[in-house]
């Protein structure tokens, strides 16, 4: 907790981000550079063939979409609890970059899942759950917008993350008991062939590097921006 | 106790007299619920398919549009804050109103539910299920919901934002409804669907309290 209340401090978070958001800027593209290079240059499915090259997007955006999720309801917590200057700012600053992973998990799966399954979309239970997935990032998203206090939003953001951080896994279990059509996921039982497997968890470390990069930025602009809105109140009451 | 179904007694009152709008919760009920033959075609083959989601998607909408006076009305005239600093639990008052919101609503539904599946032809078999279903099921639109009124509360047109929020988090409550009385009509058990909607009504009847109290709190200072 000691190094929590350390970085507590806004201007001593910036300074470190700053110093360290370039190089993880470059490892970022390091890694989805050679990630990349090496799934698309890796053998094809032999049933699917060049499709399948789709889930090197789809699956590390699929995955960054639920511990985005999982981290935005730590910081949540952490906000609540402690009332951590910084936990509200990264859980805010989180969402939108949550979403656009779901996002890109949704829309790489329907391109996929035309080829392969025959559709777009399918009701199955994989596909529902991202899809509820992505309207809680979007409720989220909109109750900061709907407050207009900073402090407040964030207190009642942070309670609408940990009601949802609940909700998820039972909405995960229901509807994986409504209909399955998915294929389970195999990546992390070591049931994938070395070929697919390195590639695949390169881009992963390169979409989580990613996600510290932009979050790490949006955190400096939320920072920024709060400390502007500040000023403009102290110079309207003057 | 007696202040715990005190605030009970008050909240159903308001709720049933001039104005309090609970019978217009049931006449949009029954109002949607024909728009749906009207709108797919008369087909009785296909409306006693589609019946039993048609009334849980209705039933939820129907929560959630009386949902948004969970709290406000209470908020305006400030009689919130007086029930925020009366000796009986925030928490406990969220339930009571609930309870309320849930007698005057969720159950009426219920009730009202196998006329509804009447029109809708669905098997008379499944009634029972259909309304221990919703008995199970309308609970939960009311406690979870009561977490989106209490963020939402002190927000103008907050009643769309409310159903933003809150419509993610019924998808266990529909999904399990609505499986237990298709199992009925396909000659299996509904019982395990049913046992998993009452453990989702026993998880949101131990959390979401804790969260709608906070969020009032919040929304108070």
């Amino acid at each position: 907790m000691a190094n929590l209340h350390w970085l507590a401090n806004p201007g001593r978070f910036l300074r470190i981000s700053n110093a360290v958001v370039p190089y993880l800027a470059g490892l970022t593209v390091v890694l989805l550079a050679y990630g990349l290079w090496r799934g698309l240059t890796a053998p094809h499915d032999a049933t699917q063939g060049a499709p399948a090259t789709i889930m090197y997007m789809h699956v590390p955006s699929a995955i960054m979409s639920m511990t985005v999720y999982g981290g935005m309801a730590v910081a949540s917590a952490v906000a609540l609890i402690w009332k951590h200057p910084l936990a509200d700012i990264a859980a805010k600053s989180s969402a939108l970059i949550g979403a656009g992973f779901t996002a890109t998990c949704l829309i790489s799966g329907s391109m996929w899942g035309r080829p392969t399954w025959g559709t777009y979309w399918a009701w199955d239970a994989r596909l529902t759950s991202e899809l509820v997935l992505f309207f809680v990032y979007l409720g989220y998203i909109a109750i900061w917008q709907a407050i207009e206090d900073p402090q407040r939003a964030g207190r009642a953001a942070a309670i609408l993350a940990l009601a949802g951080s609940v909700n998820l896994p039972i909405i995960h279990y229901s509807v994986e008991w409504w209909n399955t059509l998915h294929q389970p996921a195999g990546l992390l039982q070591g049931k994938t062939d070395p070929v697919l497997a390195v590639p695949l968890l390169t881009l992963l470390a390169a979409f989580f590097c990613f996600y510290v990069t932009v979050l790490l930025l949006r955190m400096e602009r939320e920072i920024v921006g709060r400390k502007i809105r500040q000023l403009r109140l102290l110079q309207a009451q003057a | 106790m007696s202040r715990f179904s005190a605030v009970v007694a008050r909240d159903v009152r308001l709720a049933l007299r001039q104005g309090g709008g609970s019978y217009w919760t049931l006449m949009f009920f029954i109002l949607t619920v024909t728009l749906f033959p009207l709108g797919v075609g008369p087909d009785l083959a296909l409306l006693s398919r589609i019946g039993s989601g048609v009334l849980w998607v209705v039933a939820l909408l129907a929560a959630l549009l009386s949902l948004d006076r969970l709290f406000q009305a209470d908020y305006e005239d400030g009689s919130l804050e007086l029930l925020a600093l009366a000796p009986l639990p925030l928490e406990l008052t969220v339930l009571a109103k609930v309870l309320a919101h849930w007698l005057t609503t969720g159950l009426p539904v219920t009730l009202l539910a196998p006329l509804m599946g009447a029109m809708l032809a669905i098997e008379p078999a499944a009634y029972p299920t259909l309304m221990v279903a919703m008995l199970l099921g309308t609970p939960v639109l009311s406690l979870v919901g009561s977490i989106g009124a209490a963020l939402t509360v002190g927000i103008r047109r907050g009643g769309v934002l409310l159903s933003l929020l809150v419509m993610p988090l019924y998808v266990p409550a529909l999904i399990f409804g609505a499986l237990a009385v298709e199992a009925t009509l396909e000659g299996l058990s509904p019982r395990p669907h049913l046992l998993l909607l009452g453990a989702d009504l026993l998880v949101a009847l131990a959390l979401t309290p804790w969260g709608a109290a906070a969020a009032l709190r919040l929304n108070l200072e």
